[in-house]
Order: structure tokens, then sequence, then C-alpha cells
């Protein structure tokens, strides 16, 4: 009964155009706002790898709703249901609209149909962080992590991504369930 | 140790959808860390106010401003810097007939795009309390002391979001312990 006096006095954002996405928060008011996420994480975690879970519950958060942003927008409503198509999807079309560029690689694992790697050479969320010494395994792309996936799992491919160091770059594992 | 200079022209730019969600996320993980609205508040407002201490070295070096001669003056730059970080240009209406307080009108609001409050928060959260500690903060560094708050937002089914900045005062340069 709620859900039609609501709907009465406000405009839901689920009736409003959904507008294609402009790039225009500038990228240093970004990176002080994710500084500040990975403050707040770090604050409540005593962990390096929960700082990480944390920042990849963030980014799950993402993932969810950018999936079906990208579903409604992009693919007249359509998911992916083949595995190789939905990561390239993730790799271009969804790296793209997020963070601006293509993720450098998709590779799938030596003999193992289960598990593949996204590389990326300098991820957005890492582009302002330097670590301290006692934090130097800490890695925030986790928080992107995340993103990919919620979106995995959303589009029914359970699975498991991390996320590690690589020389100079990070690469994102994911790991099928 | 140098920043390499980026390739593409707008990669000083980013998403804001990525930007609403990642504030949007925020948010909804600070809601379930405390339960209590209130101390939700404070808490954006405090990063917002880190954020702007911040932010403000940033704006100085890239734009070549020189001091504010008045309010006024601050007004127009704040404007500016809204529109360079968040590409929107509030209006600047409202003002006291002292001149030490105005209001900036927004007609969209980049942090609130895909937001719906449910009704029970509806009253309580303030839900982009970040930018009035962003104002508050980068004024501080500049040795102003305003007070910021939201007097109407959308979000909560006002008409317009109109954002309030009274002048509290300037703060003078404290003289250094052991310095004459």
């Amino acid at each position: 009964m709620n859900i039609i006096s609501s709907s009465k006095n406000k405009v839901s954002n689920v009736d409003k155009p959904l507008i294609k996405p402009r790039s225009d928060i500038h990228i240093s008011l970004y990176g002080l706002l994710f500084s500040e996420v990975v403050q707040y994480c770090q604050n409540r975690a005593s962990s390096v790898s929960e700082i990480q879970a944390k920042l990849a519950d963030l980014g799950q958060h993402i993932g969810q709703r950018v999936m079906d942003v990208q579903a409604v927008r992009d693919k007249n409503f359509k998911r992916e249901t083949k595995l190789i198509q939905m990561l390239i999807m993730i790799k271009s079309t969804i790296w793209k609209n997020l963070f601006g560029k293509e993720a450098d690689k998709l590779e799938q694992a030596n003999g193992d149909d289960k598990t593949y790697y996204i590389v990326d050479g300098e991820p957005l969320v890492n582009r302002f962080i330097s670590m301290p010494k006692d934090l130097s395994s800490l890695n925030c792309a986790y928080f992107m992590a995340g993103i990919v996936e919620a979106i995995m799992v959303g589009a029914n491919f359970p699975c498991k991504v991390t996320a590690l160091w690589h020389d100079g770059g990070t690469t994102f594992i994911i790991k099928l369930a | 140790m140098s920043r390499q200079t980026n390739k593409s022209a707008d990669s000083k730019k980013v998403n804001n959808e990525l930007f609403t969600l990642t504030y949007g996320a925020l948010v909804a993980q600070m809601l379930k860390d405390h339960e209590n609205c209130e101390e939700v508040n404070k808490q954006l407002e405090r990063m917002g106010y880190s954020i702007g201490q911040r932010l403000i070295e940033d704006f100085l070096a890239r734009t070549n401003c020189t001091r504010c001669v008045d309010l006024r003056d601050t007004a127009e730059k704040i404007q500016l810097a809204f529109k360079m970080y968040l590409t929107m240009s509030p209006s600047v209406t409202n003002w006291s007939t002292s001149g030490d307080e105005f209001s900036l009108v927004f007609d969209s609001n980049p942090l609130t795009e895909f937001v719906e409050l449910p009704d029970s928060y509806s009253t309580m959260l303030k839900y982009c309390s970040i930018i009035p500690g962003i104002i508050r903060g980068a004024l501080e560094m500049v040795q102003m002391e305003v007070m910021c708050w939201f007097v109407q937002d959308t979000l909560r089914g006002d008409p317009s979001t109109e954002l309030r900045i009274r002048m509290v005062k300037k703060m003078e340069d404290a003289i250094p312990v052991g310095e004459n």
C-alpha cells in the first residue's frame, strides 16, 4: 500500500529517463572521495585483508547497480549468457564506461577453464594511492574486484574475484565456482 | 615520482555514475555501520571537511585565483569550483541584507542521481552532507570561517536544492608560540 501513496507525491527515480553517462567529475575530487572511502574502511578494520574485504563490499554495491543500468541502456534489456562474451563485455564496455578506458588484457589461465585474468596497468582507483610500508600488501583495486564480482554473480556466473599486484599493474583473478 | 601526463584528453574526468555510486555505496555502508542518522550526517560532514582542506590546494593550483576581496567574490569562486569539479553551475541568490549570507541553488545534483531515500530516512538523513563539509573545509584553509547547510533538498521532496552559506568571521593568523 505504501508504493501507491509514495509514487503519487514524488517522481520516482525509476520513472526518469536513463540518460547516458557523462564524464564530468574531476578526477581530483574523485581521488579525494575515494581516499576518504579507504580511510573509512581502514578505521573500521584491523588487518589488510579486512580492509580489502570492506572495499570489495562497497564495490559489490556498485557492481549490482552498474549491471542493471548496462542491461537496460546498451543491451536492449538482454543479459549475456555466454561466459566469454560476458568477460569481454566487462573488459571492454564496462571498464570503458566506468574507468574511462578498456582493461589492458583478458587472459585465461593455462589449462584451467575456470580461472580468468583481467589485467589493468593502471587501475583508476590506485592512481593516487601510495602505500606506507606496513600496508604495502594492501591493494585498493579490491574495490574494483568487488564491482566485477557483483557483475559476474548478478549475471549468474558465480565466482570469486581477487586483485593482485603484478609487475606494475594489477591483475584481477576471476575464479569461477 | 612525478605523475605521468595522461594521453587521452578527458582522462582528468571520471564518469559521474562511478562517483554517484561510490558515494552511495559509502553512505549505505555507513548507515549499516551506525544505524543512527545523526552520526552518519556528522561523519559525512567531517569527511567533506577533510576533502575540502585538500581540494582547495588543488583548486588554487589549477586556477591562479587570488585572495577573495569580499564575500561576493568568494561566492563567484565557489561557483567556479563547482563548475570545475562537478560540471554544474549553481546560481547565487538570496543575499541577506547585511551581505554576509547567500544561497546556492542547484538545478541538478550529481550526488543524488540514482538516489531514493526510503521514507524512514527521508527526514533524518542529510544525504549530501559532504558538500557543506567540503565548502567549510576549503574556506577554512583560506581563513574564512563559514557555516554551511542545506535549506532545501529535492531528495526530501523540496522543489529545489538550496545550500546556504553564512560568513562567520575572518580567521586571523596567530603568532607562533615563542616568537614576537
